[in-house]
């Protein structure tokens, strides 16, 4: 059962840790607890789906088909993210004042609540096709202890929901003003990591240019597969060992989002005003 | 939109077809009763190869080493193909992900 209870927990660690920082980043936004549990229960109906795919996905493209599959969910997420990071760019000081004023609910942000929601599917979608195809495995194997084992998949579950939780409420109990800014660093990193796997997935299935092997090694102080080295690996697309086209596409994810959240916050003033009136006519 | 996911993945197929010219034929391995057979892999040093994994097992399985930095579903009945290096010589760790206790293995690069 124990064996079982950490398989699940690392596959829905990582998905988990992603929706905690989506929870915080869009605390007070109106209807955001709608549009994050449709975004989970649709990334699980589609893992479901998937996983009785996933012999046609495997020799899809030439038997590249699993890695062009996760490389593209990872490509939409990073174009979400950097949708919801520019909104709030454009939005975070208004929706400040706005919570003080009327307590912790403001109804603006469907576009960033769609693009969120489509984070949290695609996030679910990944880790939770693997946790499927596990759990089917185990469900099918006949022998003692099934049940025990299944046991050990849900207290699994419920752990990395747990965690992101915890992520949640550490994140909010940031004071309102600064919450925003962190959030939005936080989903920046993740957006630049999340093009750096994508990137070294691409590379070692070969459709991409490595540009250097092993830029460096740090396996022989933080291992992938650690608990911090994977809860790393999710949150800025940490590797012990990677690729130049990883750290290349890292990076230039990073820059742009810098620039283009630069160039929202500083739109010409009349603008944003202009903006801000159509928001408040709705 | 078409056209250009189009030329998309006729370029990915022309990329891929470069790389697979360029590597050494592929070293296999077998998953029987979640356990690799060979359990030994050897392969050369400095370049990219290639594993064929095979599932004979009648539930799925997931090959994965973080050495190799390679993941990747093996469905029962099924094989996948993974490439991996160029690898300095050493010895690099691989696992079924399901059944990580009892299917392990290891890839040593040579020169």
């Amino acid at each position: 059962m124990l064996a079982t209870l950490i398989i699940v927990f690392r596959e829905v660690l990582e998905a988990g840790l992603i929706v905690g920082i989506v929870l915080a980043a869009t605390e007070g936004v109106a209807g955001r607890g709608r549009w994050i549990a449709g975004g989970i229960a649709a990334g699980i109906a589609g893992a479901a789906i998937l996983a009785g795919f996933a012999g046609a996905l495997a020799n899809a493209f030439s038997g590249n088909g699993q890695e062009l599959f996760n490389a593209a969910i990872l490509l939409v997420a990073v174009v979400m993210l950097t949708i919801h990071v520019t909104w709030m760019a454009s939005h975070a000081g208004q929706m400040a004042q706005e919570m003080k004023a009327l307590g912790r609910s403001v109804a603006a942000g469907d576009r960033s609540l769609s693009a969120m929601a489509m984070v949290v599917a695609l996030a679910v979608l990944r880790e939770g096709s693997e946790v499927v195809l596990f759990l089917y495995g185990i469900a099918t194997s006949s022998g003692a202890g099934g049940l025990s084992m299944l046991t050990g998949g849900a207290l699994g579950v419920a752990g990395g929901a747990l965690v992101s939780w915890l992520l949640y409420r550490g994140l909010t109990a940031i004071p309102m003003r600064h919450l925003f800014k962190i959030t939005n660093g936080m989903i920046s990193l993740l957006a630049a990591g999340m093009a750096g796997q994508a990137a070294a997935i691409l590379a070692g299935a070969g459709f991409l240019p490595s540009l250097g092997d092993e830029i460096w090694d740090t396996s022989g102080v933080l291992r992938d597969d650690s608990m911090v080295g994977r809860a790393l690996h999710a949150l800025i697309g940490y590797s012990d060992r990677p690729p130049g086209i990883q750290i290349i596409a890292f990076l230039g994810t990073l820059a742009a989002l810098i620039v283009l959240h630069r160039l929202v916050v500083h739109r010409p003033r009349q603008a944003r005003a202009h903006a801000q009136a159509a928001t408040h006519a709705r | 939109m078409n056209r250009f996911l189009a030329s998309g993945l006729g370029l990915s197929a022309l990329l891929s077809l470069i790389a697979a010219a360029a590597l050494a034929d592929p070293v296999s391995v077998e998953l029987t009763g979640h356990k690799f057979t060979p359990g030994e892999l050897t392969v050369p040093a400095n370049q990219k190869f290639q594993i064929k994994v095979t599932n004979h097992d009648d539930t799925p399985a997931e090959f994965e080493s973080h050495d190799l930095k390679v993941e990747k579903i093996v469905v029962p009945g099924g094989t996948v193909t993974v490439t991996a290096g160029p690898l300095k010589p050493g010895t690099y760790q691989f696992f079924d992900d399901y059944h990580p206790d009892n299917a392990k293995g290891a890839v040593t690069a040579k020169e």
